[in-house]
């Protein structure tokens, strides 16, 4: 595998591609997870979808755009969908969750019509949908490289922030913190790497590496920093397994990588049974 | 001299119409420890809303520290612990020292990062509230009264000059709400915290406060609590528009 990676330019595109998303994206997941904001990854994930099929249609039907990489179309796409959550949030502020079906059937709704124009589903767009080890370009390694650093330095600048609005946001409103600027960011933020996933897990599963590896660490940390070397621990482990798999049995990363995700956190809660099982008989 | 710490000018405020607070005016100064008295619905948590800026008012002046509170930024003079703050997620993964150091956020400021003696402010915080040995604990699990006493450490690592607690001891046993206050008292005397207390323990706190303020829309009564204890009861029924016990 390792010859392998370094004599094929692709493998390595979506080994290191994937290395990085195995750690943003759990790592902004710890964030989603505790302010219960999983289904809004979805919803997002679904816009980007539109963003995608959008972006393959267009470059069908003009030659001058055939070799436009959908990765930005579904960035943009992804930010948009984001900017628009947080106003519908707000419009119907008592019923926020309502925010999540509308902007996610529109997403699912203009995906459709976008596919339907470009004539249907093929490989292409099969390879966003569930993944691909051997679809990554050089250019979207750069690009998942760029909305790392971006992660990377939101999170430096506002960790604290994000902190105090995860756990208490009346708290952090009444300390006189920009809130709602920062979560507006923080949207902004995810959206980014939602993008960034979709060439690797694939648009149907990135939420499931911002949730499945936060939802194991919870069972064992104690803390919030805990929690999210936890998850990112939980994030490579089935990022690096998965696409192992993948490569070897040809099958598309996205499958695997959420299957992994899956057999770690039955792991996490399995063993957390028996150890607390045999805590209690020893007591 | 007297320096008012918040100072309110005919103030009123309604949720969609309805009147929650009709024309306040009451000041509180420099070291008081202000019980705010009234029952539910009163609107004793929408006047200190207003006094934090969660709400604004829809007539009226509020002024803190001398300041009008839209000018004034030095938020992290005032502490508060809500009427809700045990409502958190309690599968949040945090352990207390981390909510109580997440009190410096607005002190410290935007892009700062937390200073290197912030551990020990965080185990001082603890001790003044006597959780110093639950530091490592995650804050789900621990019990009510617990939680509400790391949430005045995370109101005191900032060092506030106004501390504002909106009945700070539901949840907590008859025996600790006694010590709960005693712990009260010795920070708004040794600190010289000024404090703004909710609460309907009259009989447990009125060995300790310096005023009471009683708020039914509208304040009845504000001033020193020894005036507050010559207040006969039927004046009391008539503001609450039910029977009052004064429990001496
Ligand atoms: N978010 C809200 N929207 C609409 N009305 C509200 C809201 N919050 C409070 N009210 C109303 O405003 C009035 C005052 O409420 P408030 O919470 O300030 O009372 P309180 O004195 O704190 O009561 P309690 O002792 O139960 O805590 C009540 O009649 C309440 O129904
Ligand atoms: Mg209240």
């Amino acid at each position: 595998m390792i010859e392998a990676i370094l004599r094929y330019e692709f493998l390595q595109n979506a080994f290191f591609s994937g290395l990085i998303i195995g750690i943003i994206a759990p790592l902004l997941g710890v964030f989603i997870v505790v302010r219960r904001l999983s289904l809004i990854a979805d919803a997002l994930s679904h816009v980007t979808l539109a963003g995608i099929a959008g972006s393959l249609y267009v470059s069908q039907n003009f030659a001058a755009l055939a070799l436009l990489n959908p990765i930005y179309l579904g960035i943009i796409a992804s930010v948009s969908g984001s900017v628009l959550i947080e106003r519908l949030r707000r419009l119907y502020k008592h019923y926020e969750e309502l925010a999540i079906p509308i902007i996610m059937s529109g997403g699912i709704g203009l995906s459709a019509i976008f596919i339907s124009l470009a004539s249907g589903f093929n490989t292409d767009l099969m390879s966003y949908l569930f993944g691909s080890v051997s679809a990554v370009s050089r250019q979207d390694l750069w690009v998942v490289l760029a909305i790392a650093a971006v992660v990377v330095i939101f999170l430096l600048l506002f960790f604290k922030e994000l902190f105090v609005l995860s756990f208490d946001e009346e708290y952090a409103k009444a300390s006189g913190l920009p809130a709602k600027w920062i979560h507006l960011l923080f949207m902004i933020v995810v959206a980014l790497v939602i993008a960034a996933s979709m060439r690797i897990v694939g648009i149907l599963l990135v939420s499931s590496l911002m949730t499945l590896p936060v939802a194991a660490a919870m069972r064992l940390a104690k803390g919030f920093k805990q929690a999210i070397l936890y998850a990112i621990i939980f994030g490579e482990l089935a990022v690096i397994m998965g696409l192992v798999s993948a490569f070897y049995l040809n099958l598309a990363p996205g499958g695997t990588i959420v299957v992994t995700s899956i057999l770690i956190l039955l792991f996490v809660i399995v063993s957390k049974k028996v150890t607390i099982r045999n805590k209690e008989a020893a007591l | 001299m007297t320096n008012p710490i918040i100072q309110l000018q005919n103030v009123s405020f309604q949720y969609d119409g309805t009147q929650a607070l009709n024309n306040i005016s009451f000041q509180v100064e420099q070291g008081d420890f202000l019980a705010l008295l009234g029952p539910n619905g009163s609107g004793k948590s929408t006047l200190l809303k207003l006094i934090l800026g969660l709400l604004k008012p829809a007539s009226g002046e509020i002024e803190l520290f001398g300041e009008s509170i839209q000018s004034f930024k030095q938020r992290e003079w005032i502490g508060y612990v809500s009427q809700k703050s045990n409502a958190f997620n309690s599968g949040f993964p945090a352990t207390v020292a981390e909510v109580v150091k997440s009190g410096l956020t607005k002190k410290i400021g935007l892009f700062n990062h937390y200073p290197k003696d912030v551990d020990k402010r965080v185990i001082k915080a603890l001790e003044a509230v006597g959780m110093e040995n639950f530091a490592t604990r995650n804050i789900g699990q621990l019990s009510g009264g617990q939680q509400q006493r790391v949430f005045i450490a995370r109101a005191l690592i900032a060092e506030p000059k106004l501390l504002i607690l909106d009945e700070p001891t539901v949840g907590i046993d008859h025996e600790n709400v006694q010590s709960f206050y005693d712990m009260l008292v010795k920070l708004n005397e040794e600190r010289q915290i000024t404090m703004i207390l909710v609460t309907h323990d009259v009989d447990i706190v009125s060995e300790h406060i310096s005023h009471v303020a009683c708020l039914n829309k509208t304040i009845h009564f504000h001033g020193y609590k020894n005036d507050f204890d010559h207040i006969s009861e039927q004046k009391l029924d008539a503001w609450y528009g039910h029977k009052v016990r004064k429990i001496h």
